[in-house]
C-alpha cells in the first residue's frame, strides 16, 4: 500500500515553442502530487489538466500507444533522449525514477532534419522519406511462394528481428552529436540484407537510402555510440557496421548507381 | 428492411472462387482513372493502400498519426493465425474456419469466416516475401505456437512483436507506392465527415492536425480502416488516438452499425494503479501457454505470493476447466478473474488483479527457454510495475481490448452506403461475438491485401460514377458543419477538462456495459450518459483556438462522438437479452453460471440505422444461417 500512496513534487523546465518559426524558450512549471506509479507521459497529462484549468496553454507533446512500441513519444529529459532509463521510451519511463524536489529539464528531439512543430512535438517525416527510397522488398501482393519455400536459419532470422525492432522514434538522431540517422537507416538495411528475400535489391537499397538520408540534412556517424545508448529498443551499432559494408559493397561491386 | 449480404451461392468451399470469377474487372489501363481514399494505416489500411496502388489505382491515404508506421496494429504482440498445418497436427482451412465461427459463438457469417481461413495461408506467404522476420525452427522453417484456446499450433509470430513486424511490412509496401507516386500520403489528418453525393460515398472532410485547417478530398470510393472503439471505456489497451470518430460519422451519414455491444475484454493486462492511469498495457495472452493463473484460496489473504503455500492457492481456471485450463477463451478468463476479485480474492494494491505465475514453467524449462519466449514481455512488465516476473508472479486484470462490432458490411466489405468500404476492426464481419487470439492481424491483412483489391474493382466496373470534385456543394456543407461543431466546442469555456469527461464515461461503460451486463444496469447507464452528455455541452473546457495544433480540441471532438456512440452500445446490449461470446447478459446464464446463448431468438446480426441526434435509431436484423457448422454451446471443461 505504501507504494501506491507515494507522491513527489517536481519542477519542470520545459521547452515551449509556438511553431517552427518561433524562437522558443524554457518555461518553469511545478508538477505537484505526482504518483511515482505515473509514467512520464501521465505526469505531463496531469500537469496539462492543471494548466488547462488555470487557463494556460497545455504542453504539446506527441504520444500514442503508451506502451513503448509505436515510436510516437519522445523528448530529451535531463539531457538524455527518452530520459535516464536505458532501453525505455518516454511513455514507459516512470516517475519512480525521479526524486521529490527534482528539477527536470524537458526538450524536444533536436536535429536540423526534425523541425519543431510545437513545444515537444517535432516533424520526423524525413524518416518516411528514407524508407520510401528503398526500405522495402519489391513484392506485389499475390505472387509469393509458400512461406516455407526458402528456409532461413534461426540465427539469421534472430539477427534480422534484432535489426527490425526499431520503432522509428528518432531518439538516435537526437542523441547523436552530429544528428546522424545511421542507426535508424541501418536497422532497415540490415534486416533486409540479412534475409534471403531482401538480397536481390540489397545494393540498390543501400545506395538509395543513404543518398536520401544524406539529402535530408542528417550528419554522419562519428562512432560516439550515443544512438545505441539512447535507443529504446537497444538496436546495436553492429547494424551501422553492416550498413557500411552493404554501402561499400554496393558502391564498388554493383552495377547500381 | 431486407439485408443483402451478397453471399455468393454454391458450396461454402467454392464461394470465394466463384465470387472472384463473377466480379467484374476494371481494365488495367482504366484503373489509374479511379481515385480511392483510404482512412487509416493500420494493417488493413496500409495493406489496402499498397495493394490497390500496385493494381494501378490512384490512392490517397490518410492517417491520424505523424507517420503511417505508428497505427495501433503495431502494438499487437502475440501472432497471426494461418491454416498451414506446418506442424502436422491435423489443422486445415476447414478447422480454422470452424474454430473461428465457434470462437465467435456462432454470431458471424459462415461465408466470410471461411474466406478468412482460406486467405490466411496467402497472408503468411506474402509477409515472408516482404521480409518479415518470423520466428524459425532450427531447420530454418517457420515456427508455430498454440494461442488463445486453440488446440493446434497455427500461430506465426515474430517474438512478442508480431503486430509491429506485420505492420512495418505493410507500411514498407505502402512507402514503396508513395515513392512510386501511386499513393499520396496525408499524415496528421483526422476524418471529420464522410461526403455523399447522389447516394454514393465520394469523399471526406479532414482536419489538418497541425494547422487546424479543414480540407476536402474527393474520390470515387472511400475505404475506412480506422480501427475500433475500445477507448469508449477510457482505460483500454488502445492507443490514445484510437477512436470511434471516423466510423461514427459515417454512421451519422447513413452507414449502418452492426453489433456495437460486441466488445472484447482481454484477460491479461497490467492492473491499474490509480486515477492517473491513462491506459492499460496488454500482456500477450501467449503468456497463458506457460503461466498458471491463481488467487489465494481465502478472501483477504494479503500475504506476499511467495509466502502463500500451494494448498492455499486456488488455480481456479485449471480447476473449473480441466481440458482447457489456463487457455480458456478470453471472455471466460476475463469473467473468471473478475468473479475472483468480486469475491474478495483479488491481489495487489487495488485488489483488482490475479496472479499469472511462471515459477513452474521456469523450473520445468529453465529460465533461458522462458526468457526466449517471453523475455520482451517480462521486460515490459518490469518496466511498468518494477517487479520481475522471473521472481514474482505477474499480476493481471482484464481490460477493454478489441471491438468486434463495427460498420455493417456485405461480403464485398461494402457498407450500406454504396462506395463506402470498411476494413479491419472498423467493420463487424468476421469475429462474431468474440474474437480469438491471433485472428485480428489475420482479418486486417485479409481485408486489405486480398479482398478489397477485387471487390472494389467489382464496384467500379458495375457502377455509374459522375464527376465530383472537392468544390461540390456537399463538401462545402460538410466543411461548414465541421467548423460549426469545433466553434461550438471552443465557445463553451466551461470548468471541466475533456479528459475528466472521458474518464467518467469510461467508468459508466465499464461498470454497466463491460464484462457482464443486466437490464437494470444498462437502463441506468443510458440516463447517466444522457446527463453526462448534457453536462459536456455546457461545461467542457477547450483551451486555445481551432486554427492551430490543439490536442484538447481533437480530444473534445472524439469525446462528443463517444458520448453519443456509447448510448448506441447500450441500446444494442439491452436488445440482446442472450449471453454470447464476450457479451455476458446476467439474465441469461446456465445453472453453473456459464453464458447461455439463445439461438432461437438471437441468431442474427443487430444492425442500427441513425435517425438523427437524440432520436432512437432504427433497429434491423440480418439473420445468420448456419449450413456447415453445428451450433453447440461452448464448453471448455
Amino acid at each position: 500500500m505504501k507504494k501506491l500512496a507515494k507522491t513527489i513534487n517536481v519542477t519542470l523546465k520545459v521547452w515551449r515553442q509556438r511553431g517552427a518559426e518561433d524562437k522558443g524558450r524554457f518555461d518553469t512549471i511545478a508538477a505537484k502530487n505526482i504518483s511515482v506509479h505515473m509514467s512520464f507521459i501521465e505526469m505531463l497529462d496531469t500537469v496539462n489538466e492543471q494548466l488547462t484549468l488555470d487557463g494556460k496553454d497545455p504542453i504539446a507533446f506527441d504520444n500514442d500507444c503508451r506502451e513503448g512500441i509505436c515510436g510516437t513519444c519522445g523528448a530529451v529529459v535531463d539531457g538524455q533522449a527518452h530520459g535516464p532509463q536505458k532501453a525505455t521510451t518516454l511513455c514507459q519511463l516512470h516517475m519512480r525514477k525521479f526524486s521529490d524536489g527534482d528539477t527536470i529539464v524537458v526538450e524536444p528531439f533536436r536535429a536540423r532534419a526534425f523541425k519543431v512543430v510545437k513545444d515537444l512535438v517535432v516533424d520526423r517525416s524525413v524518416f518516411d522519406k528514407i524508407i520510401q527510397a528503398g526500405g522495402y522488398i519489391s513484392v506485389n501482393t499475390g505472387g509469393a511462394p509458400d512461406g516455407n519455400a526458402i528456409p532461413v536459419s534461426q540465427e539469421i532470422a534472430e539477427k534480422a528481428m534484432d535489426a527490425a525492432a526499431c520503432i522509428g522514434c528518432g531518439a538516435c538522431v537526437a542523441a547523436c552529436p552530429s544528428a546522424s540517422a545511421m542507426l535508424f537507416v541501418s536497422g532497415k538495411i540490415s534486416q533486409l540484407a540479412l534475409l534471403p528475400q531482401g538480397k536481390p535489391e540489397a545494393a540498390m537499397r543501400a545506395l538509395s537510402m543513404v543518398r536520401v538520408m544524406d539529402s535530408c540534412g542528417f550528419g554522419n556517424c562519428s562512432n560516439h555510440r550515443e544512438c545505441e545508448n539512447a535507443c529504446p529498443k537497444s538496436l546495436s551499432i553492429v547494424n551501422i557496421a553492416r550498413l557500411n559494408r552493404e554501402y561499400f559493397k554496393a558502391s564498388f561491386f554493383s552495377d547500381e548507381i | 428492411m431486407e439485408f443483402d449480404a451478397k453471399i455468393p451461392a454454391g458450396p461454402l468451399t467454392d464461394k470465394w472462387d466463384r465470387h472472384r470469377f463473377e466480379l467484374k474487372l476494371v481494365n488495367p489501363a482504366n484503373k489509374r482513372k479511379f481515385d480511392i481514399i483510404v482512412v487509416g494505416t493500420g494493417l488493413a489500411g496500409a495493406s489496402a493502400s499498397a495493394s490497390l496502388a500496385e493494381l494501378g489505382y490512384h490512392v490517397k491515404t490518410f492517417c491520424i498519426q505523424d507517420s503511417p508506421r505508428r497505427a495501433h496494429s503495431i502494438a499487437a504482440q502475440g501472432g497471426i493465425n494461418a491454416a498451414k498445418n506446418y506442424t502436422n497436427e491435423g489443422d486445415s482451412i476447414w478447422r480454422l474456419f470452424y474454430d473461428t465461427v465457434k470462437g465467435g459463438d456462432f454470431r458471424a457469417r459462415e461465408a466470410n469466416v471461411y474466406r478468412l481461413a482460406q486467405l490466411s495461408n496467402h497472408i503468411i506467404d506474402h509477409c515472408v516475401a516482404q521480409g518479415i522476420p518470423f520466428a524459425r525452427d532450427y531447420g530454418g522453417l517457420l515456427a508455430n505456437r498454440s494461442f488463445g484456446g486453440s488446440q493446434v499450433s497455427r500461430t506465426f509470430y515474430a517474438r512478442g512483436q508480431t503486430g509491429q513486424q506485420l505492420l512495418l511490412g505493410a507500411y514498407s509496401a505502402l512507402m514503396r507506392q508513395i515513392g512510386a507516386g501511386s499513393v499520396e500520403l496525408f499524415p496528421r489528418r483526422e476524418m471529420l465527415d464522410l461526403v455523399i453525393v447522389n447516394g454514393q460515398a465520394r469523399g471526406i472532410v479532414v482536419r489538418n492536425l497541425i494547422s487546424g485547417a479543414l480540407e476536402s478530398h474527393a474520390a470515387d470510393a472511400v475505404v475506412l480502416s480506422s480501427g475500433g472503439y475500445g477507448n469508449v471505456y477510457y482505460l483500454s489497451t488502445n492507443a490514445e488516438s484510437s477512436n470511434v470518430g471516423a466510423i461514427f460519422r459515417a454512421y451519422r451519414r447513413g452507414a449502418m452499425f452492426a453489433n456495437p455491444c460486441f466488445t472484447q475484454i482481454h484477460p491479461t493486462c497490467i492492473p491499474h494503479t490509480g486515477d492517473h492511469q491513462s491506459k492499460l498495457t496488454l500482456m500477450s495472452e501467449s503468456l497463458r501457454n506457460d503461466g498458471r493463473v491463481w488467487v489465494p484460496r481465502q478472501p483477504g489473504d494479503i500475504r506476499e505470493p511467495q509466502d502463500i503455500p500451494e494448498e492455499d492457492r486456488d488455480y481456479y481456471l485449471e480447476q473449473k476447466y480441466p481440458s482447457f485450463g489456463n487457455l480458456v477463451p478470453r471472455d471466460v478468463a476475463s469473467r473468471a478473474a473478475k468473479a475472483q476479485c468480486d469475491a474478495g480474492k483479488g491481489v495487489g494494491l487495488t485488489r483488482c488483479a490475479v496472479y499469472l505465475d511462471f515459477a513452474d514453467a521456469i523450473s520445468r524449462d529453465g529460465k533461458d527457454i522462458i526468457a526466449k519466449k517471453y523475455g520482451n514481455l517480462f521486460d515490459m512488465y518490469e518496466l511498468i510495475t518494477d517487479d520481475s516476473p522471473y521472481q514474482k508472479p505477474m499480476m493481471i486484470y482484464p481490460a477493454s481490448h478489441y471491438t468486434m462490432g463495427g460498420l455493417w458490411v456485405d461480403y464485398n466489405l461494402m457498407s450500406t452506403i454504396p462506395g463506402l468500404f470498411v476494413l479491419g476492426e472498423a467493420n463487424f464481419s468476421d469475429h462474431g461475438a468474440n474474437r480469438l487470439g491471433a485472428s485480428a492481424l489475420m482479418q486486417g491483412l485479409a481485408d486489405g491485401y486480398f479482398i478489397i483489391p477485387y471487390t472494389i474493382g467489382g464496384y467500379f466496373a458495375g457502377t455509374a460514377l459522375s464527376m465530383v470534385s472537392a468544390e461540390h456543394a456537399a463538401f462545402k456543407g460538410a466543411v461548414r458543419e465541421a467548423a460549426e461543431s469545433s466553434a461550438k466546442l471552443m465557445s463553451i469555456r466551461g470548468k471541466r477538462t475533456v479528459d475528466s469527461f472521458a474518464r467518467e464515461l469510461g467508468q459508466i461503460m465499464w461498470n454497466y456495459c463491460g464484462m457482464s451486463r443486466n437490464e437494470a444496469g444498462l437502463k441506468k447507464a443510458i440516463q447517466l450518459i444522457k446527463d453526462l452528455r448534457a453536462e459536456f455541452w455546457e461545461n467542457v473546457l477547450v483551451p486555445g483556438t481551432d486554427k492551430e495544433y490543439n490536442k484538447s480540441l481533437e480530444k473534445a471532438g472524439r469525446q462528443a462522438d463517444s458520448l453519443e456512440f456509447a448510448e448506441l452500445m447500450i441500446l444494442d446490449a439491452l436488445e440482446r437479452t442472450e449471453s454470447c461470446g464476450g457479451h455476458f447478459r446476467e439474465e441469461s446464464q446456465t445453472a453453473e453460471g456459464e453464458a447461455k446463448r439463445d439461438d432461437e431468438n438471437f441468431s442474427h446480426v443487430s444492425v442500427w440505422k441513425y435517425e438523427g441526434y437524440g432520436k432512437q435509431p432504427e433497429f434491423h436484423k440480418e439473420p445468420l444461417v448456419f449450413e456447415n457448422v453445428v451450433l453447440s454451446q461452448r464448453s471448455y471443461k
